[in-house]
């Protein structure tokens, strides 16, 4: 329907001489939503690290036409992908609003970087109050809106979101799930979002694919990978 | 900065089976000691008297390796225990004529209780903290040798003159031969025992503690007990060499323990691998030898040359000694086991 | 007690020193998370260069500025070509390389400009400001000038982009990155700068000092002790803890009986421990706070 953002041929991740990820070749479109799904040790993680250059990879990522692939971490986050890595990633010495400051290190407008972070806060008040407080000492939940709010500040065209309800109190879930769905919405931004919670990663997301042992076994909408049998049983326990 | 800075990467899987390993081990383990024994009747005094010195230093290394590679404690100050082992043997042999043999053990003891005390105030304190306090110690443990407070035991500045023992039972051999293969004996078995340490279950209590502390204590390790105690007995064995060396050099004096020792130490502790036992050897010579082969490229610039060998041998040996002798191993063997039968 | 007051006022002055040393410890600790045991031969072998600056007739300013820049530019290419390789690397194979690059520089040092005393001058001049020498013009000028320091590089790192940069790479390289920030270069930025301000520090010592290859050696020691009194964390506690160990060191050398004089090092190291031992993380260090 719309174009693409982001796509992969032939992907292929390490770390040192293991092998991970097998070739994989999938796309995100332009203000998409996408969720990869797989079981513990398929290599989401190592999918979203090799997005963003964290591991040795192999094979082609194009990004908004731009060939990426073995690019530095900093220069692909300059370009505009934004990742929320597992375990969040929060600079947890400094401030909340520090890490915000942080989040928008590539940008040189400081009027504009003053106004996101008080767009961010309409997003997430709870930071707003706590926007002295070391990161390190916010709850897991305030962390995890943290991490996103941070990655909000680079003004991302793309957000990769590793297991961003890892922890959290399903009511906090939900929660979290409306701000990804109105960040989408209103501000555009295309969402890559690995999760272990796959019925509500199936509701937010038009795409989804499906990885075993660095292979992907499935891709197309969300709804008909959410009606497949396997992937019920397997994911959605029902 | 907390512990799991300290990366170990000798923990790497090994694809071979065990047995052949210690068959490897075994063999191996025979030729150095026929070469080790041999030796002696075939090198000028003075580079028996080297080796002694280096397999001294290997000692000590040893304790290091209890302490930092088994149980991540860092010390910069080793030579501390190193002094206070001497000068135990020093003192007890120059004021109260005890035997030369005995003086060992006693200053063992001294050292593991010293090493115990000052592990209880490093208990609080992890990675470079631990290390700059024990660097502390490296460098008062020169000036408190030399204090006149303890001046009439220790001659203050002046040190100590000790006099070699010779090989007993009128064995034919010089004093230099009989201290190399005592050395070499003590040596041994101190190897075998911090071996038999790492794998009991006192071992396994001490790496728990260095690879993650809270799951340790999760799983009822006193981890006091077990740090001070690291310290206590890493510190026992760099007491031993300490006396080992006042009577190689036949002579101790506080500016032998000075805080280049420490950092001898600790090079040849890092150069060597810091988890492997038998690699202390070599951390030994490389102690004793290295400074001398710098000093013969350049003189003016010996220190500059050692540096640069140090440098050198980080980036080639990331994991030390061992570390490069486990990959080659590992290399050579894979290579026989796909050529042999099956 | 006007003894007392003395001594005090002398331990500032000697202090003064250990503060300026340890201001520069902890500006390579934020930035590089390591604490560099070179640090002290960098900042001689600087101080040195100010030293052949001056020889070949550069007036003392000139040569000032020349050797901050010279240092600075050092320590980014320090940085780049023998820590670059190593980056990753445990925390021992760290300290081995700095005890190399000690040796290294000790004895270049010697090897190039001898192992003789040298004067070296002092802008501020020598006359008393107190009387009875205890705090010289020039101890009074040293002091000034770390406070400066001091202040700027609050500046720095609190309210300037880069400076929450540099301490955004040195807490969290990984996640740095994924914001964008070249953490190479935050990293070899921090080297010149411990550089550059280990090179003011060993100018201003060495008049005190005077100059030769191992004028820093102790210093760096005292350096090292006030930087983890103060908290390896901060700036502020650093140049704080400067000043204590100078002050300790001075009133025990003179109350304490006995001992006290031949063994003032040993108090000021006992100082650390004792300090650690009560406050792990130094008198104004952060409390690393984590949630699991
Ligand atoms: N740093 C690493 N070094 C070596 N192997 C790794 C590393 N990280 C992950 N792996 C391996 O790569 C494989 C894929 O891991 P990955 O973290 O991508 O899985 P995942 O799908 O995210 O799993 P989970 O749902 O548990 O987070 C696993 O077999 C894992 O053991
Ligand atoms: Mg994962």
């Amino acid at each position: 329907m719309s174009d693409v953002l982001l796509s992969t041929r032939n992907l292929h991740a390490f770390y040192g001489n293991l092998q991970v990820l097998h070739g994989l070749d999938f796309s995100i479109a332009t203000g998409g939503v996408t969720t990869l799904l797989g079981a513990n040790g398929a290599g989401k993680t190592t999918t979203l690290r090799a997005l963003t250059g964290m591991v040795r990879t192999r094979g082609d990522i194009v990004f908004g036409g731009r060939a990426i692939g073995g690019f530095a971490t900093e220069d692909i986050a300059r370009l505009g992908i934004a990742h929320v890595p597992e375990g969040r990633g929060t600079f947890s010495r400094m401030t909340a609003e520090e890490n915000l400051q942080l989040g928008a290190m590539t940008r040189g407008d400081r009027r504009g970087i003053a106004a996101d972070i008080e767009r961010v806060y309409a997003y997430f008040p709870r930071l707003a109050e706590r926007k002295n407080q070391q990161a390190g000492t916010l709850s897991v939940g305030e962390q995890q809106m943290l991490a996103i709010a941070r990655a909000l500040m680079l003004r991302p065209k793309l957000m990769l979101l590793d297991e961003p309800s890892f922890g959290l109190a399903p009511r906090i879930v939900e929660e979290m799930f409306v701000i990804l769905r109105r960040l989408n919405q209103e501000e555009g931004v295309a969402l890559m979002l690995v999760e272990q919670n796959a019925a509500l990663a199936l509701e937010l997301a038009d795409q989804a694919s499906l990885i075993e042992t660095g292979r992907l076994v499935m891709a197309g909408p969300a709804q008909d990978i959410g009606r497949d049998e396997n992937v019920r049983r397997a994911y959605l326990g029902y | 900065m907390a512990q799991q800075d300290i990366s170990f990467s000798d923990t790497a899987v090994r694809g071979l089976p065990s047995v052949e390993q210690n068959s490897w081990a075994l063999w191996g383990t025979v030729l150095f000691l026929a070469v080790a024994i041999a030796l002696p009747f075939f090198l000028r005094s003075f580079v028996v008297f080297q080796l002694t010195l280096a397999m001294i230093y290997a000692i000590a290394i040893i304790g290091l390796v209890l302490l930092t590679g088994i149980n991540g404690q860092f010390s910069l100050g080793h030579s501390a225990f190193f002094g206070i082992g001497a000068y135990t043997a020093a003192v007890l042999m120059d004021q109260f004529g005890v035997s030369f043999y005995w003086t060992l053990p006693v200053a063992g003891v001294v050292c593991f209780v010293f090493g115990f005390l000052f592990g209880l105030p490093a208990l609080r304190l992890e990675g470079i903290y631990l290390a700059l306090a024990t660097f502390a110690l490296a460098i008062a443990m020169p000036q408190i040798l030399k204090s006149s407070l303890f001046e009439h035991w220790t001659g203050g500045v002046q040190g100590i003159v000790l006099i070699k023992p010779d090989a007993p039972f009128g064995l034919p051999i010089s004093s230099d031969q009989w201290l190399y293969f005592l050395t070499l004996a003590i040596g041994l078995m101190l190897a075998v025992c911090a071996m038999n340490i790492v794998n009991s279950r006192t071992g396994r209590a001490l790496i728990a503690i260095r690879d993650n502390p809270i799951a340790a204590r999760a799983m009822g390790i006193d981890i006091s007990l077990y740090k001070t105690l690291a310290f206590g007995v890493s510190a026992l064995f760099t007491g031993i060499a300490g006396a080992l060396s006042g009577v190689a050099i036949q002579f101790v004096a506080p500016d032998s323990f000075t805080f280049n020792l420490a950092i001898g130490l600790f090079v040849g502790l890092v150069v060597g691998g810091v988890q492997s036992i038998p690699a202390a050897l070599f951390g030994g010579l490389f102690v004793l030898f290295v400074p001398n082969i710098a000093e013969s490229v350049s003189k003016g610039l010996a220190g500059a040359v050692y540096g640069v060998i140090l440098i050198l041998v980080i980036y080639m040996m990331p994991s030390g000694a061992a570390g490069l002798a486990r990959l080659v191993a590992d290399k050579v063997l894979m290579k026989a086991h796909r050529k042999g039968p099956r | 007690m006007d003894l007392f007051l003395h001594q005090v006022l002398a331990g500032l002055a000697t202090g003064g020193i250990y503060a300026c040393m340890a201001l520069a410890i902890v500006m390579i600790y934020q930035a590089i998370d390591h604490l560099n045991f070179a640090q002290g031969e960098m900042a001689m072998f600087s101080t040195f260069i100010a030293w052949q600056l001056m020889q070949w007739g550069l007036p003392y300013w000139v040569a000032f500025v020349a050797t901050i820049v010279i240092s600075f530019a050092a320590g980014v290419l320090l940085e780049q070509t023998v820590l670059r390789p190593l980056h990753g690397a445990p925390v021992l194979s760290h300290i081995v390389v700095f005890i190399a690059l000690f040796a290294i520089l000790n004895s270049a040092a010697g090897f190039i400009w001898d192992y003789t005393v040298k004067p070296f001058p002092t802008p501020f001049g020598t006359q008393p400001l107190f009387g009875q020498g205890l705090m010289s013009a020039h101890d009074g000028g040293m002091i000034a000038v770390t406070l400066i320091i001091l202040v700027l590089l609050y500046l720095f790192f609190r309210h300037t982009r880069i400076g929450l940069a540099m301490r955004a790479a040195a807490a969290n390289p990984a996640s740095a990155r994924l914001v964008g920030i070249r953490v190479g270069w935050m990293v070899a930025l921090g080297w010149g700068m411990a550089a550059a301000i280990g090179a003011v520090a060993g100018m201003l010592i060495a008049p005190v000092v005077f100059l030769e290859p191992n004028m820093m050696i102790s210093i760096l020691l005292y350096g090292f002790a006030g930087a983890v009194v103060g908290g390896l964390t901060s700036p502020l506690g650093a140049v704080i803890g400067g000043f204590s160990v100078g002050v300790i060191e001075n009133l025990a050398g003179t109350f304490i009986p006995y001992v006290g004089r031949e063994m003032k090092l040993t108090i000021a190291l006992a100082l650390i421990v004792a300090v650690l031992t009560v406050k792990p993380s130094g008198l104004l260090g952060r409390r690393v706070m984590t949630r699991v």
